[in-house]
């Protein structure tokens, strides 16, 4: 009993102090910046990071003395835009590619997979040429329709509308449902996980730009919040690092809430009883 | 009134063929169960009746009607299916009023009709529940009250009851059958289970080999076999098919076996035989009169079946009355009665004439 006993006990000290190590190196950076946003500046520059000075004032002084709410606002409307058109396109197209036979589906998919290969950095140039000639930039609109649509999108709710039960197909047959019907009836509540995953996926992506923003946007008025934080930067002769880590933890805010509304619906066996 | 499959196929290219000249008329009411081993087709031809695979040639009507180019919802028929294709997301009442609030029929009728139909199938009190909260038999009842609902008067099933176990699958088996009685349904039912076929059907079609073997009463499969294939598909335990010779005009040679002799007079085409296990008999022989020798015996309480093997070397089934006692390798003597039919070299039963038959 003891013999075996003995190494799973030794495997499991090492496994965790590994695990508590690397945990440690992660998160440490993230508490530490959460740690100064609740300090002076004043007591950050001397690198007095122990002091037990803490208060909201920089907090206070990031919404009442810099344009960040507005950032904040921008981003909001921005990738919540992003993720609905996202779902909405994907999906449909994802139908598409699914459940409607058409000419040359295979073809035109591997076109879409192939866009996807794509990195976005190497089409920015042209991408900008083009906005550019469309009088699009610093506007809302050059934010948003070039990511009206994801390959990756579609293609991941495809492999996902592809497990959907072929019996379902035939049963919503049967009962004389029409496409749109099937759609929305039956694929969108039977993927929802998927849906969900890529709602997140895209809302995160949107919410953490910052090439792209940072080429199109040059006015507070369409400036989005990652971009704003790096204003906060150069914008001051004397960097206010306490108001800056506070204004990085209020952007962190909506992530984090994302990943946990997320997490909810990642239960496995949601769709437990449909065949079988 | 009725549902009228006239020479239906189905191929796939030229080269492909899964259904090969299929028909038969399905009366108002019935029960039809289409039965055949896998991969036969039968689960295509039910598609087909339902309009989810495309005919490739001959024409389905319903009532009267020529439905190849209708839609399935316009063929007014329900379905089940074997893997039940219920909704995952839906509690058991929505699953139920889902085709019915598809179709826009009135608030206070679906209630109505959703309510009778689930304590129709007892299942009134799990109206809340989620598929997955439900065991397998509870599923297969909630598809079952989705068809009881329909007011479709055909209602199509796929081995609805392959996913159950065996205890469960006799109860449903129960179920369907007195659904079917009580609401007068037309049932065309698929199964590769004969006894399923058996118990359940007015008439049976047995396909095999992309067509039709045979259709006719459950009695009629039985005791007339068209062919040795359908000899062979129904009766547990399965029938012995084996070469026989004519030896004159009354009497038959088993395969140098046994003799047997008939009543009346053997054509000249008669080149095998099919014996069910119950018509043989077995006496302890010496070694000289021996004509088998036992390989094992299966008790099944109120009967056994000895498996053994002719001199001859074929496999031989003989089904007895209660406990037999019989080891293996023990010498026996089998004769059979002459209540057994007659194959020709194309495996075709050969009917005796009529008035000549005499224990059928």
């Amino acid at each position: 009993m003891i013999s075996t006993n003995k190494p799973s006990r030794l495997n499991k000290i090492v496994s965790y102090t590994l695990l508590l190590l690397l945990a440690f190196v992660i998160l440490a950076p993230f508490f530490i910046g959460i740690w100064t946003s609740f300090l002076p500046t004043m007591e950050i520059a001397k690198g007095n990071f122990l002091s037990t000075d803490l208060s909201f004032n920089n907090y206070v002084a990031a919404f009442t003395k810099t344009p960040i709410l507005r950032y904040l606002a921008n981003s909001l409307v921005v990738s919540t835009l992003t993720m609905a058109a996202q779902l909405v396109f994907c999906s449909m197209s994802a139908y598409a590619f699914v459940f409607l036979k058409f000419k040359y589906r295979n073809a035109i998919f591997i076109l879409f997979l192939i866009t996807m290969m794509l990195p976005f950095e190497a089409e920015i140039i042209p991408n900008f040429t083009t906005v550019k000639n469309l009088g699009m930039l610093d506007h809302y609109s050059v934010l948003l329709i070039p990511f009206l649509t994801s390959a990756f999108g579609t293609f991941m709710l495809r492999q996902s509308f592809m497990q959907t039960p072929n019996e379902l197909k035939e049963a919503a047959d049967i009962e004389g449902l029409n496409h749109f019907q099937f759609y929305w009836n039956i694929v969108l509540p039977y993927n929802k996980v998927s849906l969900i995953t890529l709602g997140a996926y895209s809302f995160l992506g949107a919410w953490n730009q910052y090439l792209w923003p940072m080429l199109t946007t040059f006015s507070n008025n369409s400036r989005l919040i990652q971009n704003g934080l790096r204003q906060l930067q150069s914008e001051e002769t004397f960097n206010d690092w306490g108001m800056i880590q506070a204004s990085a933890a209020i952007i962190v805010i909506p992530t984090i809430l994302v990943l946990f509304i997320g997490q909810h619906y990642f239960k496995s066996g949601m769709n437990e009883g449909a065949v079988k | 009134m009725s549902t009228i499959l006239n020479q239906v196929s189905k191929n796939y290219g030229e080269s492909n063929i899964i259904l090969n000249n299929v028909s038969a008329e399905i009366e108002t009411g019935e029960f039809f169960v289409i039965v055949g081993p896998s991969g036969c087709g039968k689960s295509t031809l039910l598609r087909m009746i339902a309009g989810l695979t495309e005919i490739s040639d001959g024409d389905i009507s319903i009532d009267g009607q020529v439905v190849n180019n209708l839609q399935p919802k316009d063929r007014k028929l329900t379905m089940v299916f074997q893997s039940y294709a219920l909704f995952p997301f839906l509690n058991v009442w929505d699953n139920v009023a889902f085709g019915l609030k598809a179709r826009k029929l009135d608030q206070a009728e679906v209630h109505q009709r959703v309510n009778d139909a689930l304590d129709m199938v007892s299942l009134s009190e799990l109206k809340d529940r989620k598929p997955r909260e439900l065991s397998g038999g509870q599923r297969q009842r909630v598809a079952l009250a989705r068809a009881v609902a329909s007011d479709a008067k055909i209602c199509l099933m796929d081995e609805p009851l392959s996913n159950l176990d065996a205890q469960l699958r006799v109860k449903m088996r129960q179920e369907i059958y007195q659904l079917q009685r009580k609401l007068g349904l037309t049932l065309i039912y698929v199964t590769h289970d004969q006894v399923e076929a058996m118990t359940m059907a007015d008439h049976i079609m047995v396909l095999n080999d992309h067509e039709v073997q045979q259709i006719g009463t459950p009695t009629e499969i039985y005791q007339q076999p068209a062919n040795a294939f359908v000899a062979n598909f129904f009766g547990t335990a399965l029938i012995n098919v084996m070469p026989a010779q004519k030896f004159d005009d009354y009497t038959l040679n088993v395969d140098g076996d046994f003799q047997i002799r008939m009543d009346q007079k053997i054509t000249d085409e008669a080149t095998k035989i099919g014996i069910r296990p119950g018509e043989l008999s077995i006496e302890a022989a010496d070694e000289l009169t021996a004509n088998a020798t036992v390989k094992s015996t299966e008790f099944l309480g109120d009967e056994t079946i000895v498996y053994a093997t002719t001199n001859s070397g074929h496999d031989i089934r003989i089904l007895l009355p209660g406990k037999a006692t019989h080891a293996a390798f023990e010498k026996i003597k089998i004769s059979s009665s002459n209540n057994i039919f007659l194959f020709d070299a194309n495996n075709k039963r050969i009917p005796f004439e009529a008035g000549d038959l005499v224990n059928a």
